[in-house]
């Protein structure tokens, strides 16, 4: 991700200092149409869209568990790294946005936005 | 009267003297210590040292009991010679003293490596209780420590010297911790528990010299890499003090040679304790010495006839919730040896069973040590394996009371503590108790490392009349301990923060339950005095609003006992205006909601209000709800607002395990409901009915009358006793009416207004020192616990400008 490749490969949207987001917390971000969840996991950043498909809970405000998030509204699971319910009950999944850390500040690829499996909110 | 004399006043020695005694002997007994302090528990040093209990507290004898039992005790004294012919002892002032019968039980001193520099000043050993004395002196804050030995002392004076705020690096000579108890897997466990803890550990680290002009710098090792020390503890083993018998000319190889019965050479001379050696073994746990003490009794009042036999080694460590228990033979390469093997890496659980012909003959037990004892009575008495072969790892638990009941009244059930049997049983019929927490307050059995919790529940289930369960829950997956073991374990090893509770006793993970459980215990055992992890708490109490279905959240202000005024109803309005609230609602707690607040507005609508925040967000004390009372009711006979104000006064800003309402009426009427509160008052004509653990919600349940008491005064006062007690012992989500039934009124009754005045006095001492340290938490609109944790970010930058740039 350190090439300059990459960089023009990404659409990297510059988007906020690390500290903006204390460990193990989320925060919310507009980027254009699209509200995204950056979590900070001890320092490492991952990027899901912010709207939980059960009932759009702000994910961004949930509690985090190892790599999980949980909704603060009715408590599903996504995994932040895949996007993934936890339960395998839960219908549909998050989609995901690359992410780095250069220079204290984090990048999110907003068109590079993907999905584990297609879902019926998406 | 026949003369008996004994060299050495401590665990061993006097042990022994207990058991002579028992026997009444004709004997005149003199003790000669050269430690200036009674006998005390040298096993729980390491708890002296971590705070946990005072010097005071260790004492197993005190000089009363020397002076009631008729016993010459010389304390400060060093006996340096015997004189074998004239049957003398001669002290370090040349004084002799005659015996007929002399018992050496000199135990052993801490081994110091030749190592240059080890005479330098800070460096100490961890051994009496003047060494741990000296240690509390020297460590503060910060204070660069290292500790020489990665065993069972070196490791408990590690946590000790840590928990005081000492910066601790272990280093050890070998390639794993505790080796002579655990194999390299077991050793791993070890020192991830260790590590997590805060301590550093470095393995294999060969000191080669302490640097320091005068006191110690610094630790260099063999590879010539070094290490800043500002205090070094050598906890690198023991020796037996034999000396004195060598001098002698008794028998002496490592330790003074012993026989079966506790004799050495000398007809008239014995031997007990650390210092002695019984067939080629040299001994460092109390255990085996116990009992031979209590071989020792029988022999020197001529009931010879009990023969000493050391049993399997068997060592646990006592770092709370750092369970570690090994016993027997741990080397699996011996032939026809089997290994059975299970872990859980998430849990640190690791246990192994070393079995020869279908007979147990050791374990290692890291993380569970719950069915130790099972698998010691399987070592001890070979049982036959062959017909539990799929219940090895998870043995099923036996019938509680054949366990209990085949053990001697002797038998040590408290290693900790050293409570025995036989002492538990008395004081269950003394004391008629009947449930595992007042078992621990009257014997102190099972309150150090805990893990003997367990046999004491049997046995007083075997004992006990009525016995009665203690209900315990575990509380979650992620740190699968009772609350009543994580509030013990959090307050003795002084945990101040969630993640440390987690990666210490737990998957390193948690989760939405176990956080903000964690989060409340933390706050009301260190009230303040901890790291407030926001991360760890529901979005509720990161941002101090209700969160609603749509994201926004409601606000409720602070408006004690119901109470307003126009000047707050004028404000409340022009918020509302302000920021657009799309309703505004009166609930059914006599206050206003405002709901539909974006998070961004709500620093700025709580400075708006100039009002406290109501905590209608969290488990916290909610508000008191009040009638008119005496001030306009005409059937009013008690001041019910004004009460009701202060009580809410009183206990805001305070969190719970649960939501926390009361009610305070003027009149039995009831108006404002305070029967079904967690805690009400209601008004008589003369006297305050408290009434706790009511509840109108998804249950509705009548509460239970506390007390009835004349005054106002003394009804706040009940009130807060209970506030208290449900804080301190209720689980984390147990609503009063929960806890009460859970526990009984009865017993609340006898814990809180009925308890003892001095308890009543430490309640309320916790009480008001949590609610010093409490404050409005809508205060955080001027000092936000972080930069955005009510800020919307915005991107540095907008997704045109990024198209832009790749266009270009």
């Amino acid at each position: 991700m350190t090439g300059e490749r990459a960089f023009i490969e990404h659409s990297w949207t510059k988007v906020t200092r690390i500290e903006n987001i204390p460990p193990r917390e989320g925060r919310p971000v507009r980027i254009g149409n699209l509200e995204i969840a950056i979590f900070n996991l001890n320092g490492r950043f991952l990027t899901i869209e912010n709207a939980c498909p059960h009932k759009g809970g702000p994910l961004c405000d949930g509690i985090v568990t190892g790599t999980a998030v949980v909704c603060p509204l009715h408590g599903r699971h996504f995994d932040l790294e895949t996007g993934m319910p936890v339960r395998a009950a839960e219908p549909s999944c998050l989609a995901v946005f690359p992410t780095r850390v250069e220079d204290g500040v984090i990048f999110v690829d907003i068109e590079a936005g993907h999905r584990a499996m297609e879902a019926d909110a998406a | 009267m026949k003369r008996l004399v004994v060299v050495g006043n401590g665990m061993a020695g006097v042990a022994c003297v207990e058991h002579i005694l028992k026997r009444n002997p004709d004997f005149e007994i003199t003790i000669f210590g050269d430690e200036t302090h009674v006998n005390y528990n040298r096993i729980l040093l390491s708890l002296v040292l971590a705070g946990e209990k005072s010097a005071d507290e260790i004492v197993l004898n005190d000089i009363e009991w020397y002076r009631s039992n008729n016993i010459r005790t010389r304390l400060g004294v060093k006996i340096s010679q015997i004189d074998r012919q004239a049957r003398t002892v001669i002290d370090d002032e040349f004084e002799a003293t005659p015996y007929d019968k002399l018992i050496l039980a000199t135990g052993s001193s801490a081994f110091i490596p030749p190592i240059p520099g080890v005479d330098k000043a800070n460096v100490h050993v961890f051994r009496t209780l003047d060494d741990t004395q000296a240690l509390l002196a020297k460590a503060r804050k910060g204070l660069k420590t290292v500790v020489i030995g990665g065993g069972l002392l070196g490791l408990e004076a590690a946590r000790g010297l840590q928990v005081r705020g000492c910066d601790v690096t272990v280093i050890h000579l070998m390639d794993s911790l505790m080796e002579r108890q655990l194999d390299a897997t077991g050793g791993e466990y070890l020192k991830r528990r260790i590590e997590g803890l805060g301590i550093r550990v470095m393995l294999p680290r060969q000191t080669a010299a302490l640097s320091g002009n005068g006191h110690v710098d610094g630790v260099r090792f063999a590879t010539g890499e070094e290490l800043e020390a500002e205090l070094v503890v050598i906890a690198a083993g023991i020796r037996p003090n034999a000396d004195l018998g060598r001098k002698a000319g008794l028998e002496v190889n490592r330790g003074i040679v012993v026989n079966d019965f506790m004799e050495t050479s000398d007809p008239n001379i014995f031997a007990v304790g650390e210092c002695t050696e019984h067939r080629g073994q040299t001994f460092g746990l109390v255990a085996p010495l116990f009992d031979q003490a209590r071989v020792l009794a029988a022999t020197i009042t001529e009931n010879r006839g009990p023969v000493f036999t050391a049993a399997a080694p068997a060592a646990k460590l006592k770092i709370m919730g750092v369970d570690i228990f090994s016993a027997g033979s741990i080397d699996e390469k011996d032939p026809g040896v089997e290994a059975i093997r299970y872990e859980d890496p998430a849990l640190g659980a690791y246990k192994k069973l070393l079995i020869r012909d279908n007979r147990l003959i050791g374990m290692i037990l890291v993380g569970d040590i719950e069915d130790e004892r099972i698998y010691m009575d399987w070592m001890r008495s070979g049982t036959d394996l062959a017909p539990l072969r799929r219940q090895l790892l998870f043995p099923p638990a036996s019938d509680p009371g054949l366990e209990v009941a085949d053990m001697p009244d002797s038998e040590t059930i408290c290693g900790c503590n050293g409570v025995r049997k036989g002492e538990i049983i008395q004081a269950i019929h003394k004391h008629g108790i009947t449930v595992l927490s007042q078992l621990k307050q009257r014997t102190k059995a099972s309150t150090s490392c805990g893990s003997c919790a367990g046999l004491c529940e049997k046995l007083l289930r075997a004992v006990a009349p009525d016995f009665e369960e203690e209900t315990k829950t575990t509380l979650c997956a992620c740190v699968p301990f009772s609350y009543e073991r994580l509030r013990e374990i959090v307050r003795a090893q002084k945990l101040k923060s969630v993640e440390e509770v987690l990666a210490v006793y737990g998957n390193r993970k948690g989760c939405e339950v176990c956080k903000p459980a964690l989060s409340y215990m933390l706050d009301m055992l260190w009230c303040g005095d901890h790291e407030e992890d926001r991360s760890a708490r529901f979005i509720n109490d990161r941002v101090h609003a209700n969160i609603q279905k749509d994201g926004t959240f409601s606000v409720v202000p602070r408006m004690r006992g119901g109470v307003t005024s126009p000047d707050e109803l004028r404000r409340i309005a022009d918020v509302a205006d302000k920021y657009q609230i799309p309703m505004v609602k009166v609930t059914g707690s006599q206050r206003i909601d405002l709901l539909g607040v974006k998070k961004a507005d709500l620093p700025h609508v709580w400075r708006d209000l100039g009002m406290p925040s109501g905590q209608a967000y969290t488990k916290g004390v909610r508000m008191v709800k009040t009638c008119v009372g005496t001030e306009f009711c005409r059937f009013g006979v008690q001041d019910s607002t004004n009460t009701g104000i202060e009580l809410e006064r009183r206990l805001e800003n305070l969190f719970t395990p649960h939501k926390f309402k009361m009610g305070v009426v003027g009149c039995p009427r009831n108006c404002a409901e305070a029967t079904v509160k967690d805690l009400g008052f209601v008004g008589q004509e003369g006297s305050w009915q408290v009434v706790v653990g009511g509840a109108a919600g998804k249950s509705v349940r009548k509460a239970d009358l506390l007390v009835t008491v004349e005054t106002t005064e003394e009804a706040l006062e009940a009130g807060e006793l209970f506030f208290q007690y449900y804080r301190e012992n209720g689980n984390y989500l147990e609503r009063s009416y929960d806890f009460v039934e859970r526990l009984g009124i009865e017993k609340i009754r006898k814990e809180t207004v009925y308890a003892p005045e001095e308890e009543k006095r430490s309640l309320l001492d916790r009480l008001h020192r949590s609610k010093d340290l409490s404050h409005d938490a809508w205060l955080e609109r001027d000092r936000p616990a972080n930069p955005t944790q009510f800020v919307q970010i915005e991107a540095l930058e907008k997704l045109e400008e990024v198209r832009e740039r790749q266009l270009v």
